[in-house]
C-alpha cells in the first residue's frame, strides 16, 4: 500500500471517530468536524484571530529560537566534558519529569505579566530535551570519528563542523523535532493562564464562556500546524541519508 | 632519472621520494597508563626498526599493548619514555606522511563513497584537479566505481573497510598503519581483502605496519613479523618470512606458510598460556 494511501486512511478514521464521539455526547459538549471547520474559517476572516496568532508565534519563536541555540550549546557543552554531564543529567531528567505548569506562579513572578514570561516558559519545556538529546548524540558518538579527524590532521573547527556536527546531527533534529513540540505547548499553557493575548488566551476564554465550537477550532488549527512542522522535521531527518 | 620513473607512474599514488634505509626507529619506548585503581604499565620498552618499504606485522595475545605501539606511532599517544621517530624526526601529534586504518568501521555514513574518500584531501585544501584525479584512481583501485555515489550504509562491512582504506590512500602515506583491519570481517574476505592490501603496498611502496590477531595473516602478507609478549608488551621474537614482493594469497598453499605459522604460534602459544592462566583471557 503506498504510504499516501495509509496516510489517508489514518486521517479517515481520526474523522469518523471524531464524528461518531460528536453523535455520542452531543453538539453541546463536542462540535462536529463541520461545525470546527466552519468556525475556523470564520475566525481566520476576522483581524482579532489574526493578531493573536501573531502573538503566540511571537512568543514561541523567540522560545523556540532560545531552546534550540542554547539546548545544543549546552548539550554539545554537557557531552564534551564528562564530569559535567554526569551531574546534569540527573536534574535535567528531574526537572523534566516534573509537570512545570507548578512552577509557573515562579515564573510570573521573575518575568512578570506578558511576553517574556510566556517566553521563559516556552524555554523551560523546549529547552532540556534539546539539550539531552544533543548531550546523548555526542556521548554516543563513535570514538573512531575522533581519532580518523585526528589523523586526517584536521584542525579543531575543521573537526567539529566537518565530522562532529553532522556525525550527532541525526540524534540533534530528533531532539528539536521534540523540544518544537514542547516549547508550543509551554508557550499555549503560558497564555492559558496569564495573559490578555494569544492563542491560549483565546482557548480559555472560549473554555470559561463555554464555546466548544472556537475550542475545537483553535486545537484544530494548532494540530495542522504542528504536524506539520512536525512532519518536515522528520523528513529532514530522513533526508540526511543515514539512520 | 627520477624524473623520468615518477612521470612513468604519475597516474598511481607511487611516492616519488626515496630516503635513508630506516624509515621508523623506537628505542626504549614505554608506555603507563595511569588508571583510577593504579598505574597499568601497557607498552615496553620497546626497540624497533623499520625498513623503508618494509611490510612488518606484530602479532601478540590480546591486551598485550599492541594498539598502543600504534597509537603511538600515529602520534595519538606519547610514550612516557624513549624516543619514538619517523624519516629521523621525533614523532609528535600526527605526522605528515602517515596512514591509519582502523578496526572499527569509520566509514563517514553521511557522506557518500566518493566524499569519503575525497574527504581527507578537501580538507588539506588540495586543487580539485588534484583531487579528483586522486579519488578516481583510488576507488578504481580499491574497486569501489561502482559504488562511488553509494553511502555506506549501502555497502557490506568489507566494502566499508575499503572506503577506509581508499580514504587513506589518497592521502599518499608513506607509512601506513593498520589496526586490525580486517578483524572484524569473515575468513574469505580477510584473505581477499589481504591481497588487496599486499597489491596496494606493493604499488604505492609504502612502509606498513599491520596488527594482528590472525597468525596465518600475519605469515602470509609480511616481510617480517614482530611477536610481542604478555603485558607490559615487548617484541620476544622476530620472524622473517623470505617471501617474494610479488606475492599474494595463494602462498598460504606452500610448506614455508606451514612452517612460518607454526614459529609464529610456537612463541606466541606460551604466552597466550600466561594469559589464559591469569584469566585475564
Amino acid at each position: 500500500m503506498p504510504r499516501i494511501t495509509g496516510t489517508a486512511l489514518v486521517l479517515l478514521f481520526c474523522l469518523l471517530l471524531w464524528q461518531t464521539l460528536h453523535l455520542l455526547v452531543g453538539a453541546s459538549s463536542l462540535a462536529s468536524p463541520f461545525q470546527t471547520v466552519v468556525k475556523l474559517g470564520s475566525l481566520l476572516a476576522t483581524a482579532e484571530f489574526w493578531q493573536n496568532v501573531a502573538e503566540t508565534m511571537r512568543a514561541f519563536a523567540a522560545a523556540f529560537l532560545i531552546s534550540l541555540v542554547g539546548g545544543i550549546a549546552l548539550g554539545i557543552l554537557l557531552g564534551v566534558r564528562r564530569l559535567a554531564g554526569n551531574v546534569a543529567e540527573p536534574i535535567l531528567v528531574n526537572l523534566y519529569s516534573i509537570p512545570k505548569v507548578v512552577l509557573y506562579p515562579l515564573v510570573l513572578l521573575c518575568f512578570g505579566l506578558g511576553i517574556s514570561a510566556k517566553i521563559a516558559f516556552g524555554v523551560m519545556h523546549g529547552l532540556i530535551p534539546i539539550t539531552l538529546f544533543s548531550m546523548n548524540a555526542i556521548r554516543q558518538m563513535k570514538p573512531v570519528y575522533r581519532r580518523t579527524a585526528q589523523v586526517l590532521r584536521l584542525t579543531s573547527a575543521q573537526s567539529a563542523f566537518t565530522v562532529i556536527l553532522p556525525a550527532i546531527l541525526p540524534e540533534v533534529i530528533s531532539g528539536v523535532r521534540l523540544g518544537f513540540s514542547l516549547t508550543l505547548l509551554g508557550v499555549l499553557i503560558g497564555e492559558m493562564f496569564a495573559s490578555q493575548r494569544g492563542l491560549g488566551f483565546m482557548l480559555i476564554s472560549a473554555i470559561n464562556i463555554g464555546q466548544i465550537d472556537t475550542i475545537m477550532a483553535v486545537a484544530l488549527l494548532l494540530t495542522i500546524v504542528a504536524v506539520t512542522c512536525n512532519s518536515l522535521l522528520l523528513l529532514l531527518n530522513r533526508r540526511m541519508g543515514y539512520r | 632519472m627520477i624524473g623520468a620513473a615518477v612521470k612513468a607512474r604519475s597516474d598511481s599514488l607511487a611516492i616519488s621520494e626515496v630516503p635513508a634505509a630506516v624509515h621508523v626507529r623506537l628505542r626504549g619506548v614505554t608506555r603507563v597508563f595511569d588508571l583510577p585503581k593504579g598505574k597499568l604499565h601497557a607498552l615496553g620498552p620497546v626497540d624497533l626498526d623499520l625498513g623503508r618499504g618494509e611490510f612488518f606485522s606484530v602479532v601478540g595475545p590480546s591486551g598485550c599493548g599492541k594498539s598502543t605501539l600504534l597509537d603511538i606511532l600515529a602520534g595519538l599517544s606519547r610514550p612516557q619514555a624513549g624516543v619514538a621517530e619517523f624519516e629521523g624526526a621525533p614523532i609528535r601529534d600526527v605526522p605528515d606522511g602517515v596512514g591509519v586504518v582502523f578496526q572499527e568501521d569509520a566509514s563517514f555514513p553521511w557522506l557518500s563513497v566518493r566524499d569519503n574518500v575525497a574527504f581527507g584531501l578537501r580538507r588539506a585544501g588540495i586543487d580539485p584537479a588534484e583531487i579528483a584525479r586522486r579519488v578516481d584512481y583510488a576507488v578504481g583501485f580499491m574497486g569501489l566505481r561502482d559504488f562511488a555515489a553509494s553511502y555506506p550504509a549501502q555497502l557490506s562491512g568489507g566494502m566499508r573497510q575499503r572506503v577506509c582504506i581508499a580514504r587513506t590512500l589518497v592521502m599518499q602515506p608513506r607509512l601506513i598503519l593498520l589496526d586490525e583491519p580486517f578483524g572484524a570481517l569473515d575468513q574469505q574476505t580477510r584473505l581477499l581483502m589481504g591481497d588487496e592490501l599486499l597489491r596496494l603496498w606493493r604499488e604505492t611502496g609504502a612502509t606498513v605496519l599491520l596488527i594482528t590477531h590472525a597468525l596465518d595473516e600475519a605469515a602470509m602478507l609480511s616481510d617480517r613479523v614482530g611477536v610481542m609478549s604478555t603485558r607490559p608488551g615487548t617484541f620476544i621474537d622476530f620472524v622473517e618470512t623470505g617471501w617474494e614482493r610479488d606475492r599474494d594469497s595463494r602462498v598460504v598453499l606452500t610448506p614455508h606458510f606451514g612452517d612460518i605459522t607454526a614459529r609464529l604460534w610456537d612463541k606466541l602459544r606460551v604466552e597466550a598460556l600466561k594469559i589464559m592462566s591469569s584469566g585475564q583471557a
